[in-house]
């Protein structure tokens, strides 16, 4: 029987709460306690899937407490703030780009260039997969990687690795900071400028493609209604015309780079500086005035509060709740951080309806199932290359969309793939069943006719596999590989490992490896 | 009356697919008791029985194809002036006739054109063209209207209006070397790079009756369309004489060849979707563009040659696709920025040859610098679903469109 005189303070608190938030928030308010669940919640949706010491530190504190640790955590994680958060930088980042024009050189120096380019590219992967395996500040490394979905840049163009460092940059710097100052990074960015061919756009026949994609991707969203052809210029969901595209493409003139060692280089002759009509504005804009007038669109937040909300949140923003996380946008002056803390402290964020409701990117998947089973990843670029094998190819996104994300993450060959993995990253490394090695990449069995289609250059040694110490894993769940865990037990396990109702029925007498090999198979594996 | 009505259309039709002008939907053939494609009639029914084996692959030139450097309007002296850095000579190309002419790293194709079995179909388009690459391929995979956003592919539509019900299908489709279902979208498809590793790796797949919230209900869905499918793909894999290309694209094409081997005796997969790109070319377009023309090229060739190889040639459908041409008037970067209306290629062993639709209109450009259509896209889908697969197109592309003339009686 509990003690009254304890419970009621409690109730009673939660009452005046409840009240507060029916009033502000609606019904389903941001716990002023976290259960176990509602703490791998938070942790599995703002960074990788944790692991049950990490539950443990979060669970009872306050939603608003926790979320404001985590968001202060990412903040220290910027390169600038504190080096200690992140391992030493690919050693060629730090020397002076290396001079090179492609025009200049021969064929095969070309050919030479760009291997070598690709070589240091796969460093920076391997480096960034380290980092997400190792941060302890999962947010950043998150956001990091919505900044380089959301700005996709793909090195396959851009091909100097620097210019790819250097705009990965940005957006670890930028992560959690301002919306609109790492907005005007971007377009300057050398590997974005060479990306949507800024570099090389002149007054006299403007190059569209930055223009465009800054508008339906970076801040605006599809204009879905052209004004095409004599049709009178309707303006769509993202307010603009296709005459906006082209006086935005003409702002942007002059924004170029220096060929030679890649930086940023204005070029006064490129530049139109004729007057231009733009978003309704008329006058003698560049391209910095043109991404304001851009940014103070109300739209603007809204797609912003969107894109958290799909990443975060659930696929179905609900339009009152993503206004509001679009009003922080707008009266914090672009800061991510303060929309970040609306998004997490959002009921919809807290919604068990919401719970299981988005589906791990492949990163979350490699890197979340490493964290959370404490895998031991000899080599982060075995992770890389996975990576790319279920679509999610780093520093190589399809195209300037980026990763389009959640259901289009998963089609027969991504989710066989998934399992692939899991199969065998989750075999015991301890107790004599020693994982098979995984040198083959297993979409292209040696006796297969056919290449893979992935443009990832397989190493020539074998990769080390991941280990799984599953003996100790199961122990912290009270548990044995190889007896079956007690109804307690297992439910603590099912509920550590799902985020959403098992699919498949686990049959009397699984014993503890079965039991995370059969819910690691399960689809709801997938789920977050 | 059958003859006549048929008859007519084709010659009024024939080379001359400007929208508006064909008259022949199928509504008006239904009203005709006897017309060639009701659904009661003894041929119509042959048809059907026939087309449960037709195979449909559809070529996705992604990122918007250079439509005026693909077939190319070599006399109009608008081209040269438009594209004075990037207008091909007219001594270089494959000239068809006093008009029109193609890339040279199409001669790959000269053998199916002197065989007239390439259609080549000019100026297609939609209404109130899209220039975003993705909201454009959503229109043509989806066969919406510009400013509306569906779910499912057309394709996937052609199944529920009966084609889905013809056969246990091994799968209703395959989607090679790109994880985008698209014209697929909703159906039971599934997507592969290769035939072996999918096979090998279906076991993994744990179907459940389960039902869940939107995420859960399309994994399973994935799940449950890769046991059958599997079943259907395994065997020993068919040795061609015929050789593919290097490359992706050609490790595609012949992935596709390798499911249709597969499929003697079995259920057959109708539709095949490959992909080639990147088409988008908005810098220094020469070199790529001639690249990826030589790859569409020689993968076509291998796929005839392989199709026919396995006496499949005849009920093969070859059509390409792209989100949208590209601007008539190059940029200063030596590339071309989106634009509309462009040509595609339909080829397979019932095709007539020939040169469908018009030649885009130079001198008259519209506001944002680009071409009006004057075929539909989904006069293309209209004539597949209506003569290949003798499905009413209604449902299917959502409307009435006038079907053209590519397909032999």
């Amino acid at each position: 029987m509990p003690n009254v005189s304890v419970i009621w303070p409690l109730c009673a608190n939660y009452f005046v709460a409840v009240l507060l938030l029916l009033g502000m928030h609606g019904a389903q308010a941001a716990p002023q306690h976290l259960s176990e669940q509602e703490a791998r919640h938070l942790l599995l949706r703002s960074g990788f899937a944790p692991t049950q010491a990490q539950v443990d530190a979060v669970q009872g504190q306050g939603a608003a407490q926790a979320v404001d640790a985590l968001i202060a955590q990412a903040l220290l994680a910027k390169p600038s703030a504190s080096p200690a958060f992140i391992s030493p930088a690919p050693a060629f980042t730090t020397a002076p780009a290396p001079l090179y024009r492609a025009a200049q050189a021969s064929r095969q120096e070309q050919q030479a260039f760009r291997q070598e380019q690709n070589r240091l590219t796969q460093e920076i992967k391997n480096w960034w997969m380290l980092q997400m395996l190792q941060t302890p500040a999962p947010l950043a490394e998150r956001m990091a990687l919505l900044w380089h979905g959301h700005f996709a840049t793909s090195q396959q163009k851009v091909v100097r690795a620097q210019a790819m460092w250097n705009q990965h940059l940005i957006f670890r710097q930028h992560a959690l900071g301002n919306f609109q100052t790492m907005l005007h990074a971007i377009a300057k960015d050398p590997a974005m400028l060479v990306y949507l061919d800024g570099a090389n756009s002149r007054k006299d026949a403007p190059n569209e493609n930055f223009a465009r994609e800054v508008m339906e991707l970076f801040v605006l969203g599809e204009a879905t209604v052209p004004g095409m052809g004599g049709v009178s210029a309707q303006t769509g969901l993202g307010g603009y015309t296709e005459a906006d595209i082209r006086e935005a493409a003409r702002a942007f003139t002059g924004w170029s780079i220096e060929p030679g060692d890649f930086s940023y280089m204005y070029r006064p002759r490129f530049h139109d500086s004729g007057s231009k009509t733009l978003l309704g504005n008329t006058g003698n804009f560049d391209g910095g005035a043109a991404l304001d007038l851009m940014l103070a669109r109300p739209q603007a937040a809204r797609f912003v509060a969107t894109k958290l909300w799909r990443e975060f949140i659930s696929p179905n923003p609900e339009p009152v709740a993503l206004e509001r996380i679009a009003q922080v946008l707008r009266t914090s002056n672009w800061s991510i951080a303060a929309a970040l803390r609306e998004v997490f402290l959002s009921d919809a964020f807290w919604d068990a309806g919401n719970r299981g409701a988005l589906i791990k990117s492949p990163v979350e998947l490699l890197v979340g199932t490493a964290r959370q089973f404490d895998l031991k990843v000899p080599q982060p670029q075995l992770l890389v290359q996975r990576s790319a094998q279920l679509g999610q190819n780093l520093l190589m996104p399809p195209n300037v969309k980026g990763w389009p994300g959640y259901t289009q993450w998963i089609n027969s060959t991504t989710l066989l793939e998934r399992k692939r993995f899991l199969e065998v990253a989750l075999r015991d490394a301890v107790a004599g069943k020693s994982p098979e090695a995984m040198a083959a990449a297993p979409n292209t069995p040696s006796s297969s006719i056919f290449a893979a289609p992935t443009p990832m250059q397989l190493p020539a040694a074998p990769i080390q596999p991941l280990r799984f110490d599953a003996s100790a894993w199961l122990a912290g769940y009270g548990a044995r590989i190889d007896s079956e865990p007690g109804f307690t037990e297992k439910e603590r396990i099912v509920s550590a490992i799902l985020s959403y109702t098992a699919t498949q029925n686990i049959a009397n007498g699984t014993v503890g490896l079965s039991l995370i090999r059969v819910l690691v198979q399960d689809s709801a594996y997938q789920l977050k | 009356m059958v003859t006549a009505l048929a008859n007519t259309r084709r010659s009024f039709l024939q080379h001359s697919a400007s929208a508006g002008l064909g008259l022949y939907t199928w509504a008006g053939a239904q009203a005709q008791t006897a017309s060639p494609a009701a659904s009661n009639t003894p041929a119509a029914l042959a048809n059907q029985a026939a087309a449960k084996d037709r195979i449909l692959i559809l070529i996705e030139l992604k990122g918007g194809n250079d439509g005026l450097n693909t077939v190319v309007p070599y006399a109009d002296p608008h081209y040269g002036a438009l594209r004075p850095s990037i207008a091909l000579k007219a001594d270089e190309l494959w000239i068809l006739d006093d008009k029109t002419a193609l890339h040279p790293e199409l001669k790959a194709l000269q053998a199916l054109w002197a065989a007239k079995q390439l259609a080549i179909v000019q100026g297609v388009g939609y209404p109130q063209p899209v220039l975003s690459h993705f909201r454009s391929i959503e229109v043509w995979e989806t066969s919406s209207k510009a400013q509306e956003v569906l779910s499912d592919g057309w394709v996937t539509r052609a199944m529920q209006a009966g084609l889905g019900a013809r056969a246990a299908y091994t799968a209703q489709g395959v989607v090679v070397g790109s994880g985008q279902y698209g014209a697929l979208a909703g159906a039971k498809a599934i997507t592969l790079n290769n035939p072996d590793a999918f096979v090998n790796q279906a076991r993994l797949a744990t179907p459940s009756a389960t039902r869940g919230n939107a995420a859960l209900q399309h994994l399973l869905e994935v799940e449950g369309n890769v046991g059958q499918a599997a079943n259907g793909l395994r065997g020993e894999r068919y040795a061609f004489a015929t050789e593919f290309p290097a490359g992706a694209f050609g490790n595609a094409a012949k992935a596709a060849a390798q499911i249709v081997a597969s499929q003697r005796g079995k259920a057959g997969v109708p539709v095949m979707v490959l992909t080639l790109g990147s088409f988008d070319t908005h810098q220094n377009q020469l070199g790529p563009h001639a690249n990826l023309l030589g790859q569409l090229a020689q993968g076509i060739k291998a796929l005839q040659g392989a199709l026919t190889e396995l006496g499949a040639w005849e009920r093969s459908l070859l059509m390409t696709y792209s989100e949208f041409g590209r601007r008539p008037k190059q940029n200063n970067s030596g590339g071309t920025d989106h634009g509309t209306a462009a040509p595609h290629f339909v080829t397979g062993g019932a095709v007539r040859g020939g040169l469908y639709g018009q030649a885009p209109d130079l001198s008259r450009l519209d506001s944002s610098g680009n071409t009006a259509h004057s075929v539909d896209f989904r006069q293309l889908y209209s004539t597949v679903a209506q003569h290949w697969w003798g499905i009413d197109p209604l449902p299917v592309v959502r409307g009435q469109f006038d079907t053209l003339d590519f397909l032999k009686g």
